[in-house]
């Protein structure tokens, strides 16, 4: 037996999941968050149970790649497996096309009628007793995030039975108008703000105003957030608890040898420094923890409060036009601001895109031009003390490499782009429970990625340099490196590690004393060459691999011409 | 077509029918026709969105953009070729 959650987009089943399973998915307030059916398993009446959360569906007449996959998984259902159609309470006809739908499938099936909170505040009355009358399968009212009803819908989840409703499928949009008269009365009531406000964003008279200032204030916010943790908490950690263990630590060692160097790194003038010692516990926790993590938190935290207040796709609507002179269209906007957090979830959701060309494009833009926060926030420490202005040209440079190339893509691979396509959802003020869950699992996820490729990448840099082969391959890449990107040929090094972590690679450039305008080359050179490794492998999987390999070329291609430019350009 | 006609056209008397990207945010009006392809079309009334519905213009953009669009309680942003394929008979106007 198997439970599937099936429903229009944004109604709130990966929410229902989360609760049902206590498993961990991610869930914002937007269409299309859920691009792959997540499996979990919930305990009802002593059983454990396989649940599956399917993409949102408007109907089984699948219109998209992720409504395919939900209506294959219905065609897969066997006679005890059970349905439950979540359907949005506040959007009760719209909803029921696809009830009615699933009505006729005669599966079992048990309805559950999410955002119940929200029909109160928009002066909807449902009338449940006649809805089940009608439908003939049991219906429950719930509201996911906070979990009210979630109890009632298991309870009642082995009541869920085929239907014996019969319509007429020519007469189904008029048999829904007949539904929704006899068990939905509406009264009316003033706009509330938050109403207001969602309709000044997408105006552009105030749209825009409303988007430069929520993104600026957004900056601010991460780096006020990420600058203050690490200033007031994280430094002072690492500088006056975790040095005294390591200095102690590399007395017991002896201060030198094989193993001191590997776990300690090289002492400066009997101390540890953290950006040049190098060693697994000094420099390899001190760039995840130290620099990246608190930028990291805060980027997610901005990020997760816009996606659940909604204000993603609205954002889209009002970048729709500067995206299709990349032949993308608004929605692509998307990708790219997860893209800010970590590549790898940027380059998952381009599933919301129609087309592979579309996709092909923005994976490969957002791997060229959009850094990551883990490299930004070394980035920001190693440029920014050179002044704002340095990593203003930094971040400007990305900025038109990564216009300019989906310009360039967009008129080499000739198609028409699709036009956008989505439902708004209407703001919704965020549940601090939820949210916090959300935040605390995109951190779990980033220190369990991030640590230990980190250590891996310190303790890689150790062996290449003991064995002599960064500077072996130094020597060989030497006329590229210092003759067009004019970087010394100990930088090849840091290009060599940035497949494992960029954040290392930038770390790597610390003890080599650049200028500024080398670290500005080298900081560009490093975002725009090539993915990470964990990037890497998505893109493969996403793209396959002969375009991963196309896409590969025109990284390292346009990273030599941007670097080379540079080198020209900077005085 | 000339700015003048351009200007009439928009003027939105209730009963006039034009297309959806030409209505003004605001505007009410009964879907009369969408000549868009299969496809959108079919994705436009697994929504609901379909001929006789009732829907209300929120926004457009400028340089061709999106246009939302409500209906019953929900919005939906559909893209400016889209929209000028759907041909809406004006029912009425908020004040903006």
């Amino acid at each position: 037996m198997r439970i599937l959650l099936m429903g229009n987009p944004n109604v709130g089943k990966s929410a229902v999941f989360s609760r049902l399973t206590g498993a961990n998915v991610i869930v914002s307030n937007y269409a299309g968050t859920t691009v792959e059916f997540t499996k979990g398993s919930v305990k009802i009446a002593g059983q454990h149970i396989e649940l599956v959360d399917v993409p949102g569906t408007y109907t089984l007449e699948p219109t998209n790649k992720a409504e395919q996959i939900a209506v294959e998984m219905l065609e897969a259902c066997k006679n005890d497996d059970i349905v439950v159609n979540i359907v949005d309470a506040t959007n009760l006809e719209r909803n029921l096309n696809l009830t009615l739908q699933l009505l006729q499938k005669q599966v079992r099936i048990i309805v559950a009628l999410n955002f119940w909170d929200e029909t109160k505040h928009k002066g909807i009355t449902i009338n449940l007793e006649k809805l089940e009358d009608i439908l003939k399968v049991p219906c429950v009212p719930t509201c996911a995030v906070t979990g009210q009803g979630v109890k009632d819908l298991v309870e009642r989840i082995k009541e869920a039975k085929p239907s014996s409703f019969k319509y007429d499928e020519q007469e189904k949009w008029h048999e829904i108008g007949n539904i929704v008269d006899k068990v939905q009365t509406i009264t009316h009531r003033h706009h509330t703000f938050l109403e207001v406000l969602a309709d000044a964003s997408v105006k552009p008279l105030t749209g825009l105003p409303i988007a430069i200032v929520s993104l600026f204030l957004s900056f601010k916010l991460i780096q006020l957030i990420g600058e203050g943790l690490k200033g007031y908490v994280f430094e002072p950690v690492f500088k006056n608890l975790w040095s005294p263990l390591m200095l102690k630590l590399s007395f017991l060692l002896s201060s030198r040898g094989l193993i001191h160097d590997l776990i300690i790194g090289h002492l400066v003038e009997g101390q540890i420094d953290y950006g040049q010692s190098f060693g697994l516990l000094t420099t390899g926790l001190f760039v995840p923890l130290g620099i990246v993590l608190p930028y990291v938190f805060a980027f997610y935290v901005v990020l997760s409060f816009l996606e659940d207040f909604g204000y993603l796709p609205r954002l889209a609507i009002m970048a729709d036009t500067l995206m299709h002179r990349l032949g993308l269209h608004g929605l692509a906007i998307i990708p790219m601001l997860l893209g800010l957090g970590c590549n790898v979830p940027g380059v998952l959701s381009t599933r919301i895109l129609e087309t592979r060309r579309e996709r092909f494009i923005a994976v490969t833009i957002l791997a060229i031009g959009v850094p990551c926060a883990a490299l930004q926030a070394m980035i920001v420490g190693l440029v920014g003390k050179h002044g704002i202005v340095n990593l203003g040209i930094v971040y400007g440079t990305l900025l038109v490499v990564w216009f300019v190339l989906g310009v360039l893509l967009n008129w080499i691979i000739k198609e028409r782009s699709p036009e956008i396509f989505i439902e708004i959802p209407p703001y919704r003020i965020p549940y601090l429970g939820s949210l916090s869950k959300k935040i605390y699992m995109r951190i779990k996820w980033f220190i369990r990625e991030a640590v230990p490729f980190v250590l891996l990448g310190v303790l890689l840099v150790n062996v290449l340099y003991t064995l002599g082969i960064i500077q072996a391959v130094g020597k060989i890449a030497a006329p590229v490196i210092t003759r067009i990107l004019g970087l010394p040929r100990e930088a090849v090094g840091a290009l060599i590690i940035g497949f494992l972590r960029k954040d290392v690679a930038v770390g790597m450039l610390i003890p080599l004393g650049l200028t500024t305008k080398q670290l500005i080359i080298a900081s560009v050179v490093l975002t725009m060459y090539f993915p990470c490794v964990a990037t890497f492998t998505t893109l493969v999987k996403e793209l396959g691999f002969v375009d991963m390999l196309k896409s590969a070329g025109i990284m390292l291609l346009s990273s030599l011409i941007v670097g080379g430019l540079l080198n020209l350009i900077l005085a | 077509m000339s700015g003048m006609n351009e200007n009439k056209q928009r003027a939105g008397f209730t009963g006039r029918r034009m297309s959806l990207a030409r209505m003004r945010a605001g505007q009410r009006g009964k879907i009369v026709r969408m000549s868009s392809s299969y496809g959108i079309v079919r994705k436009l009334e697994a929504l609901g969105i379909r001929q006789g519905e009732e829907i209300k213009k929120i926004s457009e953009q400028w340089m061709r953009g999106p246009v939302l669009l409500q209906h019953g309680n929900s919005q939906v942003a559909i893209g400016f070729g889209m929209a000028s394929k759907v041909l809406v008979e004006i029912t009425g106007e908020e004040q903006q």
